[in-house]
């Protein structure tokens, strides 16, 4: 345990530590530092805690209601201006207010695929990587069947087919997204499974699903979070393209996908409509992205060694 | 050594066992990759809650006109009856008639995958020679100036929303600055000059010698090409970097340097070739994403390919179509993903099973 | 952490550096100078060319060319085009009625016998004679296949047992057609106008023919015509060509070709449009309607069409199906607005299930946005609260724009609306069985007579989940012998004037007691480039006569 001689700074950096705790969380504080040190990825931090704070307060935020106000005959497809600094969309409702709304809607989608979708994947990936032989062969079949189908058609048919609706929208797209972390997991696994590190562990007696889950898994992780942020635009932009094909979020709600989608006809002239919610999800896709670049550079274990 | 004869003629008869399994285990792992993919389709077909009568004779229809149609088409037969016909179908090669065309199927995918391939290839391929390289160069100078650029053309590539920009490229490069030709695949005025061969239709130009034809042909096909091929850039140049730095971690190459291989070398002759293992599934996977179709660029362009067929089909309860659509595309992906499996195993000797 | 900079590392990095650089350079101007040169054809001609009218019009409905099977939009302005029949309506006129193969006709004293006399001398494109021969075969042909569109004939008695009794050839030049009542002449007349009573071309067709469905497959996607154009082509959901057909009786068609092509959305159309790649443009939305408009080049017309857009409650929900819900409902939409902003240049308010330019229609338009009348009957059936209530909306426009527009309007008396969106065929599906709560659609004319839509509005013989015919009163579970018997007796009335008159009053009771909330009636609009001269959009999808128009 630290003695009163050090600071938590010394204890956490010792080079020499007394318990396995000490060394976890010496090592992500090291991460932690990297992490802070590398300014993209803070900014990153920045966007995706500004999202939050914007969707929690999104009633305080927002000067109109998302859904209620607005006049058709009067307000409708109004340029930015000063009492609606994102213009109106062809209902005559508030894209300000409507983004700012949308922001919760964003957020859930995001991180329920991403929370269904990511574990899934890895643990199919790793699995199958590292069994090899018949459990490979099934498992990467099946990942095969649903990667062989369009993503996009993939998850219309399970939004047909389920009833439309922004939660089953988040189940078929969750379905559709972790066949290609499986694929990246798998292709790591692979290339990992003879390593000499994992011979020796496995010369320790270590069980394979010790290994698997204590040593192969984390390694894959870094790729895994790369694509899943990487994806989070795609997520969103599927999300978008589900309710530009009828079914997902349900009008009048204000996802930021489908206000793209229904904002699409009037792109030429009014393209403040379409533009709006497209630069917020440009916006928190970087955020993402940035995020998990500078995850990476922080957790990957090799590069902890420079 | 004993007498090399009976020896070597068990190995090479054990070789030959090895091999024949493999390929066994192979076919079978294909087909049941493909029975996957008819049960999948099939449950869809039948979960989705569209009467697929409705297509065929329209809202207008009489009653009996729809019942006796629903009994042509075997729709009131037993599940699993049903299934048996369908896989049956597939099997013969017969994916029936389109419903929504009135051709059948088979003479409808040869129309529109062409079209798709043209363009996934394409844009593959712009993808991966404009990627590959700036994904090197950003991991090479992580952290300048170049690599910023090189991640923010990757990101806004992956941000925006692909049907916007697809329409805003057309306005500005084909409505104001002339550029590039307009939406479809060949002006009106060419569109009966050209004998369809290949359904390619730079190659079908070039190869009847139609060479204003062709430039059309180009000049319709590059800007949704360079489309596509830009979001596959931005995904390509990322995983090349994020790949690239990971060999260039790797102790190998300390010691290449310490060996003193020059730093060209050492980046495209070695890290690179190491990085190529995972690149080529990446490749591919993103090959095969473009291949599927990207059904909102053939939207804007107005680009008759597969993924637009497969989405009306599907829409419209069109299962013949979807069938075998589906199965193309699935034949694709499989083949795809063997091929990269295969040059895995040449590029990667750790993969190859001991 | 940084990598410490070793003094070699640098010369190294640099070598390095400007080797890659070479290389991407040299990479990035190869390719730049390749699409230089392979796009430097002379865009500025990608104008059409003089001899070909191109118009840029969503065709992907078209599942079908054989006349006697097809019945959707588009397919329905090809055959107008491209098929003739014994007779034609005007088309500044639509209550006129001309001879198009038959030369003379007349009605028996009982009214049930119509005597046709053909034109001599007529032509098939193939270059087979047309006689009364092919005449009787084809409207034999299209009852026998007894395909969706066959009820138009079918509904004068005509059955499979009995049409070649009913419809025959008398001589080469003469058909006989007997119908089961003494229906009024222009409603026979008015049926026999529409698609399927086509002519085709018998000997080409029996040619074709496979089991015993009577050419059906061949034609399909196959041309067996005598109009004024031919098709030449049709890739689905692609391209649709049709050709000047030399053997038409008539005048011929002024341009040698014209090609349809398909393009989705209104935005590409546009940029067509204004780029001069298209000579037409179908499909543009208000917005794209008033931005074209300003172009010099570009002229817009348009014409009123036989679809009207409404709004339906299902009676067997318990709430909807009270006189004064479904009243107040129709209290609450904003026509005006949504007249002025969503339907702009594509559609005028209408009230009445009969379109404007139908036989007896009004134009009485009693209902606006009246909120507060609205809770007044709400409160009279027990809803001060209002309720809650779903719609199945297609997610195309702009009936998803109303429907966002009525949620409002709705939530003003308290009514709270729920929206399901679906594709078209899945409401559809779900519409036809019964299975909705509020439902967005619309209907079009099948044939230019008022029957067409009192049939499906004002009558339910059979209100039961068996019924034979399911009209759209029935789609709603609307119960209503009374006004059944109204319509029965308006499609056998044959004194013009009373017809007229009877409608007129069908009209008023839907208005007050139906449950549909008839919103608007479709205006066809199209841009049009000023060089284009004499495009006329028809009342009918198959009386858009492409065959008229010319280039200069």
């Amino acid at each position: 345990m630290k003695n009163d001689a050090q600071t938590w700074r010394e204890w956490l950096t010792s080079e020499r530590p007394a318990s396995r705790r000490q060394a976890r969380l010496g090592r992500a504080y090291a991460a932690w530092s990297r992490f802070v040190d590398n300014r993209l990825a803070m900014a990153g931090l920045f966007i995706i805690l500004a999202l939050l704070l914007v969707a929690i307060f999104a009633d305080v935020i927002a000067p109109y209601s998302a859904v209620t106000d607005g006049d058709l005959r009067t307000a409708r497809l109004l340029p930015p201006s000063a009492e609606h600094w994102f213009g109106t969309d062809d209902q005559g409702r508030d894209i300000f207010a409507r983004l700012v709304h949308g922001s919760r809607i964003t957020l859930f989608v995001v991180v329920l695929v991403a929370v269904i979708a990511a574990p899934v994947g890895l643990l199919i990936g790793t699995v199958s990587g590292y069994a090899g032989g018949w459990i490979d062969a099934v498992l990467m079949r099946i990942t095969d069947i649903f990667l062989a189908f369009p993503r996009l058609v993939l998850a219309l048919a399970f939004v047909a087919a389920l009833g439309p609706g922004i939660v089953n929208a988040v189940i078929a797209i969750a379905i559709t997204s972790w066949p290609p972390y499986a694929r990246i997991a798998r292709a790591e696994t692979l290339t990992l499974r003879h390593a000499d590190y994992i011979n020796a562990v496995r010369l320790m007696g270590a069980s394979p699903a010790r290994i698997i889950a204590r040593h192969i898994t984390p390694l894959c992780v870094s790729s895994v979070i790369i694509r899943v942020t990487l994806d989070m635009a795609g997520i969103i932009l599927t999300a978008a393209g589900l309710g530009f094909l009828g079914l997902g979020a349900q009008p009048p709600s204000p996802e930021w996908g489908a206000m793209i989608a229904s904002g699409r006809r009037f792109v030429l002239d009014q393209w403040w409509v379409a533009a709006a919610p497209g630069v917020a999800i440009f916006i928190v896709s970087l955020g993402f992205n940035l995020l998990g670049d500078g995850l990476r550079e922080a957790l990957d274990p090799k590069a902890a060694g420079q | 050594m004993a007498p090399g004869t009976a020896r070597a003629g068990g190995r090479r008869r054990a070789r030959l066992q090895a091999t024949a399994m493999a390929i066994v285990r192979f076919l079978v792992v294909v087909a049941l990759t493909y029975l996957g993919l008819l049960a999948v389709t099939f449950f869809i077909g039948r979960v989705i809650p569209v009467d697929p009568v409705l297509a065929i004779v329209g809202d207008r229809a009489p009653t009996h006109v729809v019942e006796r149609v629903r009994e042509e088409l075997g729709l009131n037969l037993p599940l699993y009856q049903q299934f048996l016909i369908y896989i049956g179908k597939a099997l013969s090669g017969d994916f029936g008639t389109s419903v929504l065309t009135s051709n059948p199927v088979m003479a409808d995918i040869r129309r529109v995958f062409p079209a798709t391939l043209e363009l996934a290839t394409l844009g593959t391929l712009i993808g991966t020679v404009l990627g590959v390289p700036l994904g090197v160069l950003a991991a090479v100078r992580r952290g300048s100036f170049l690599d910023q650029i090189v991640r923010v053309i990757g990101l806004v590539g992956y941000s925006v929303p692909i049907f916007w920009l697809g329409l805003m490229a057309l306005l500005v490069f084909y409505a104001r600055l002339g550029w590039v030709e307009g939406p479809g695949r060949i002006d009106v005025v060419y569109e009966y000059t050209v004998t369809p061969l290949t359904g390619i239709l730079l190659i079908d130009t070039a190869m009847q010698g139609e060479w204003e034809a062709f430039r059309n042909v180009f000049g319709h096909l590059i800007l949704p090409a360079s489309l596509l091929g830009y979001f596959s850039m931005a995904y390509i140049s990322r995983m090349t970097r994020s790949f690239m730095l990971t060999e260039l971690g790797q102790e190998y190459v300390v010691a290449a340097r310490a060996k003193g291989l020059s730093e060209g070398k050492i980046i495209w002759r070695h890290a690179l070739r190491n990085a190529l293992v995972p690149l080529v599934t990446v490749i591919a996977l993103s090959y095969a994403t473009l291949l599927e179709g990207s059904v909102l660029t053939e939207t804007v362009f107005s680009w008759p390919g597969l993924g637009l067929y497969i989405t009306d089909s599907l829409q419209n309860a069109d299962m013949n179509a979807v069938l075998g659509g589906t199965i193309v595309v699935g034949s694709v992906f499989i083949g795809l993903n063997l091929l990269s499996d295969l040059l895995y195993r040449v590029l990667d000797p750790r993969t190859r099973a001991r | 952490m940084s990598s410490t900079r070793m003094p070699i590392n640098a010369v190294r990095n640099f070598l390095s550096r400007s080797l890659s650089r070479r290389a991407l350079a040299r990479g990035l101007v190869g390719a730049t100078a390749a699409v230089l040169i392979a796009s430097a054809s002379p865009v500025a001609l990608a104008a059409t060319p003089k001899d070909t009218l191109v118009l840029a019009w969503a065709i992907d409905d078209i599942i079908t060319l054989d006349p006697a099977e097809s019945f959707e939009i588009s397919a329905g302005e090809i055959m107008g085009n491209t098929y003739d029949r014994l007779v034609r309506f005007d088309v500044a006129d639509p209550s006129k009625l001309y001879g198009d193969v038959a030369e003379s006709w007349a009605v028996s004293e009982d009214g049930k016998t119509y005597t046709f006399k053909l034109k001599p001398g007529l032509k098939f494109a193939s270059g087979n004679p047309l006689t009364a021969e092919d005449v009787a075969f084809s409207l034999q042909r299209a009852v026998k296949l007894d395909l969706a569109p066959a009820f138009i004939l079918t509904q004068f008695g005509l059955s499979k047992d009995n049409v070649e009794q009913k419809v025959r050839k008398i001589d080469d030049l003469t058909v006989v057609l007997e119908t089961d009542k003494a229906y009024a002449p222009t409603f026979v007349l008015n049926c026999l106008t529409a698609n399927v009573a086509a002519i085709v071309d018998k000997k080409l067709v029996l040619e074709h023919e496979k089991d015993g469905d009577l050419g059906n497959g061949w034609l399909k996607t196959n041309y067996a015509g005598s109009g004024p154009m031919k098709i030449r082509d049709w890739r689905a959901n692609e391209i649709l060509a049709l050709e000047r057909n030399d053997n038409y009786y008539g005048e011929k068609a002024k341009l040698p070709r014209v090609i349809y092509r398909h393009v989705k959305e209104s935005a590409t159309q546009r940029l067509l449009l204004e780029k001069g790649d298209v000579d037409i443009a179908r499909n543009l939305t208000p917005e794209d309607l008033a931005a074209v408009e300003k172009n010099a080049d570009i002229a817009i017309t348009s014409r009123p069409k036989g679809t009207i857009y409404y709004i339906s409650l299902n009676q067997k929900h318990p709430i909807l199906s009270k006189p004064e819900v479904r009243e107040a409902m129709k209290w609450l939409v904003d026509y005006d607005a949504i007249g002025e902003t969503l339907i702009k240049g594509i559609g005028k308010i209408h009230q009445t299930f009969l379109p404007m330019g139908l036989l007896g229609a009004i134009d009485e338009k009693p209902y606006k946005l009246d909120v507060a009348k609205a809770k007044e009957l709400l409160e009279k059936a027990g809803l001060k609260d209002g309720f809650s209530i779903t719609m199945d909306v297609r997610q195309t426009q702009p009936v998803a724009g109303i429907a966002e527009a009525v949620q409002r309007t709705f939530a003003q008396a308290g009514i709270k609306m729920e929206i399901i969106p679906g594709d078209g065929k899945q409401t559809l599906t779900k519409y036809r069985a019964r299975n909705h709560d509020l439902y967005i659609g619309q209907w079009g004319a099948d044939y230019w007579d008022p029957h067409t839509n009192a049939d499906t509005f004002a009558r339910n013989p059979d209100n039961s989940d068996n019924a034979a015919s399911k009209p759209l009163a029935w789609r709603n579970a609307w119960d209503i012998p009374e006004l059944t018997k109204k319509a029965d007796a308006a499609v056998l009335e044959r004194d013009e004037a009373k017809r007229v008159e009877m409608y007129a009053e069908l009209q008023r009771d839907l208005l007050k007691t139906s449950p549909f909330i008839i919103i608007y009636q479709m205006v066809e609009t199209a841009g049009v480039r000023k060089n284009v001269q004499d495009f006329v959009l028809g009342a009918t999808s198959d009386s858009t006569y492409v065959f008229k128009v010319s280039k200069n």
